[in-house]
């Protein structure tokens, strides 16, 4: 995607219509010339992961969206008949419910691998900061979907989630019943959320189409975090090697997914979205699915409403400063001992609010999450700004060739 | 310099996550969770047993209907993977329920009829609506068509890991629930007390007792094998494509590991040549 | 890439190659079915494609529509005149020629689906040359046996699969 293509198709056909849409370059310079690190290990296979994940997530959105009837009388029996009645309805819907969830672990994944191999740093800032972006939009596409079947948890949800709003002096109620078309949620607030829900998918595939083009401006980070030099002795061409190694993933990501939508499609699902949305009684238990769940423990850790929310925004925010709260010029955790060191303790932070956001509010609940609030904010305003600085990095590779050689030592050509 | 351990710091989250679920299950003990049955669904392959399910439906029309209504089309007891009564079977069970027709007749009437396979099952008589079972009841008794996957419990760390994983997978807590509260009435002097429901105060009094109800296959009529059938017979009508899904899903499996060992086949070809 | 030099290699490497590709050909086929099959009516659908209607109150003459799987089917209570020229048409009159006998159980009621063959209009009774029916989309004519008789519709009105259940209730389909 970045300068013109020197592909030249072979057919006279094929160069006729180059010469008027260069499509066909655009395609080979972007999938399958593109030089890719030949230092690459499989955490970077979750690129390729995440966009079967969105196109899996589109195509069953689009075939429920033919049987399913938004309105707060319809909706509950018209996903009833999807299960029951439509045909491998019940295969759409749990593919496109777990494979919610299952897109979310992929982004984690794929987020994580970029913290911890400095993917963030220059000269990639803005792809990483497309990537929040997308990040964002993803939590508010599921947002919008988990309130569509009008069950309990989605009624329960959609309700604490809007009403975040309210959090805003002044105008924050009016704001909430903008958003509501109503004095509560009800029934045009989840015909307009299927409209959003349908809507976003599509904006997230066009940041997704800014974030591969910013990509492949840039070229890809790498495990050793050395910038390519010499592209014959560092990189290989994105077709083959990347393309089967991608596919080869993806094979091995469904293998997983089968997993959830034929033998536990009910795993990752709230048991209380199974009773119908009712306005006058809340479930005993309200939480948000598993992968919002963080955020979920930092907002209750907080004392204060406006707080709190402000608190749960700053906490996906944060990472769009990333790429200046850590300054240091080595990039891959794998030179740098210290910073790898806070970079598990901030997963385990990470997994441990994803727990405490899921269990009942208590004192010695509030207490831990907020310890691990301090903890979670700490890693991004305290550590990473120190370890800019005072760390002792290891000495790295001086090119990806040589920490190729180093690591596999193969006689040169 | 300090020597950061990332495996000892691992292993001390999984200390902490451990003592953090047990104290939690310490903390809930006085109130029992259903204790886990075995079932011919359960497991990895498990399907449902058509004369189970059957014998569910008896207990479902002849107690449970009284007050919960089972909105599901008399059509789907018929279907492969459920109760599979046969097509004239559930032809005259339709014909011996009232259904309104949805639309009127031609004199501008709402009327009633006999059922036909099409139609849902009409809801217990004495209710047509739940405002109407919330005066009689103090509370609505539930629909009984998701019944089965609307109830679950926390199962904590590390269990509901465990509840994951191939082989060991826990998806019948549900049916255990059903089977926990209708076997829980364990104070005879009082009926609304029940051992296994939140707080042991459960609106629902006990609902069937040894005998009530006429098997005719020799299962021995006792509570505990009635509420092991309609336990069944509710997770089917939660769950009715579960058989059909565990094919299919056996299939898939067995398809994906040999594309995913093709797949790593050539992959390792194509990368020889890069190294 | 090395280029390989030997026959062997590339033999076994491509043989690889095809099963690799043949067996993800298999799976996106399998993939595609159920989201092709779920646009098949469903089974709610499929339940509801026959249906019973009480046709005593009928009177000659007249002609009454009923919804079956969600389109008109005809019912019309002929009269003797109706019958008797429905009867007396030489089949080489007709673009599609069928006897009135083949289409009708009982000479006083036609049953037909009242779907124009032509483009799928909905033929209004009792006109048109034949007092049949006529079309108003392109102006097709039926005759009182819902057989084509002018315009652009190839084809008679259908007719449905039906039964008699007694001599005043009529199940279609």
């Amino acid at each position: 995607m970045s300068g013109p293509s020197t592909f030249v198709p072979k057919s006279a056909i094929g160069r006729w219509f180059e010469s008027r849409l260069p499509i066909m370059g655009l395609v080979h310079s972007s999938f399958i010339a593109f030089p890719v690190p030949r230092n690459l290990n499989y955490m970077w296979t979750f690129g390729a992961i995440l966009a079967f994940m969105l196109i899996a997530q589109i195509i069953t959105g689009v075939v429920l969206a033919m049987h399913y009837v938004p309105s707060a009388t319809t909706a509950f029996q018209s996903i009833s008949h999807i299960m029951r009645d439509v045909n491998y309805g019940w295969l759409m819907r749990y593919m496109h419910t777990n494979g919610a969830s299952l897109f979310f672990l992929a982004c984690y994944i794929h987020i994580f691998r970029g913290l911890y191999y400095g993917s963030f740093k220059p000269p990639r800032e803005l792809l990483w900061i497309i990537g929040v972006i997308i990040y964002f939009l993803m939590a508010a596409t599921a947002f919008l979907g988990y309130v569509l079947p009008w069950g309990a948890m989605s009624f329960a949800g959609a309700t604490v989630i809007t009403n975040l709003v309210t959090a805003i002096p002044f105008v924050g109620t009016g704001i909430a019943h903008w958003l509501w078309g109503g004095f509560a949620v009800g029934g045009p607030t989840v015909n307009r959320f299927f409209s959003l829900h349908y809507l976003l998918p599509f904006i997230i595939a066009a940041f997704v189409g800014l974030h591969v083009w910013a990509l492949h401006v840039t070229g890809q980070n790498n495990p050793d975090g050395v910038e390519v030099q010499n592209v014959d002795r560092d990189t290989v061409p994105f077709t083959p090697y990347a393309t089967m190694k991608d596919i080869f993933a993806v094979s091995v990501w469904l293998i997983l997914y089968a997993w959830l939508i034929f033998f536990i499609p009910n795993y990752l699902l709230d048991a209380d979205n199974y009773n119908i949305a009712n306005p006058l009684v809340t479930p005993a238990h309200v939480v948000p699915e598993w992968y919002l769940l963080p955020f979920y423990a930092i907002l209750r850790a907080i004392p204060n409403k406006l707080m709190g929310v402000v608190a749960l925004f700053a906490s996906i925010a944060i990472l769009a400063f990333v790429p200046w709260l850590d300054r240091n010029p080595v990039k891959s955790a794998k030179y740098r001992p210290a910073f790898r060191f806070f970079f598990w303790v901030f997963v385990v932070i990470c997994v441990l609010l994803g727990w405490i956001g899921s269990q009942e509010p208590g004192d010695a609940m509030t207490l831990v999450a907020r310890i691990l609030t301090v903890g979670y904010f700490g890693f991004f305003l305290v550590i990473m700004p120190i370890l800019s600085f005072a760390e002792k990095t290891r000495p790295i590779p001086a090119s990806i060739a040589d920490a190729v050689l180093a690591k596999k030592p193969v006689p040169a050509e | 310099m300090i020597r950061f351990d990332t495996k000892a710091l691992a292993a001390a989250a999984f200390a902490l996550a451990l003592a953090g679920g047990s104290a939690l299950a310490q903390e809930t003990a006085e109130q029992p969770k259903p204790p886990r049955e075995s079932w011919s669904f359960g497991g990895t392959f498990g399907t449902y047993d058509k004369a189970q399910l059957q014998r569910g439906f008896q207990v479902y029309k002849e107690v449970c209907s009284n007050c919960h209504a089972l909105s599901i089309p008399f059509r789907t007891l018929g279907q492969p993977g459920g109760p599979q009564f046969s097509e004239d079977q559930v032809k005259a069970l339709a014909a011996s329920y009232q259904v309104t027709n949805e639309e009127p007749n031609d004199k501008g009437e709402i009327f009633k009829r006999p059922g036909t396979p099409a139609d849902i099952i009409p809801r217990p008589e004495a209710y047509p609506n739940d405002q109407a079972a919330a005066a009689a009841f103090g509370k609505a008794p539930p629909d009984m068509n998701l019944l089965a996957k609307a109830r679950k419990w926390e199962r904590g760390f590390p269990w509901f890991v465990f509840d994951a994983l191939p082989g060991l997978q826990y998806q019948e807590m549900g049916a255990d629930y059903i089977h926990a509260i209708v076997t829980g009435y364990t104070h005879p002097d009082d009926p609304q007390w029940n051992l296994y429901y939140p707080g042991h105060k459960i609106a629902m009094p006990q609902p069937i007792t040894d005998g009530a109800v006429e098997y005719t296959d020799g299962t021995p009529k006792t509570v505990d094998s009635y509420s092991r059938d309609v336990a069944a017979f509710l997770s089917w009508a939660a769950e009715p494509n579960l058989n059909e899904r565990r094919r299919i899903g056996l299939g898939a499996m067995i398809f994906l590991f040999v594309l995913a060992g093709l797949l790593y086949a050539t992959k390792k070809k194509v990368w020889e040549s890069a190294h | 890439m090395t280029a390989a030099t030997t026959t062997q290699a590339p033999n076994r490497r491509d043989f690889l190659y095809l099963a690799t590709g043949a067996v993800g050909a298999v799976g996106v086929a399998a993939v595609a079915w159920p989201f092709i099959d779920q646009m098949n009516p469903d089974a709610s659908t499929l339940a509801m494609a026959s249906t019973e209607v009480d046709i005593a109150a009928v009177p000659e003459g007249q002609i009454l529509t009923i919804k079956w799987r969600g389109g008109p089917v005809f019912v019309r209570h002929r009269t003797k005149k109706e019958i008797e020229d429905a009867q007396n048409v030489e089949l080489s009159e007709l673009r599609d020629p069928q006897t009135d006998a083949s289409r009708v159980q009982k000479p006083e009621w036609l049953i037909v689906v009242g779907i124009c063959t032509h483009l799928g209009c909905v033929p209004i009774g009792h006109e048109g040359k034949y007092e049949g029916w006529f079309c108003p989309c392109h102006g097709s004519v039926y005759d009182t046996s819902g057989r084509i008789r002018q315009g652009p519709a190839p084809l008679n009105l259908a007719v449905p699969e039906y039964k008699f259940l007694t001599d005043t209730r009529l199940k279609i389909g």
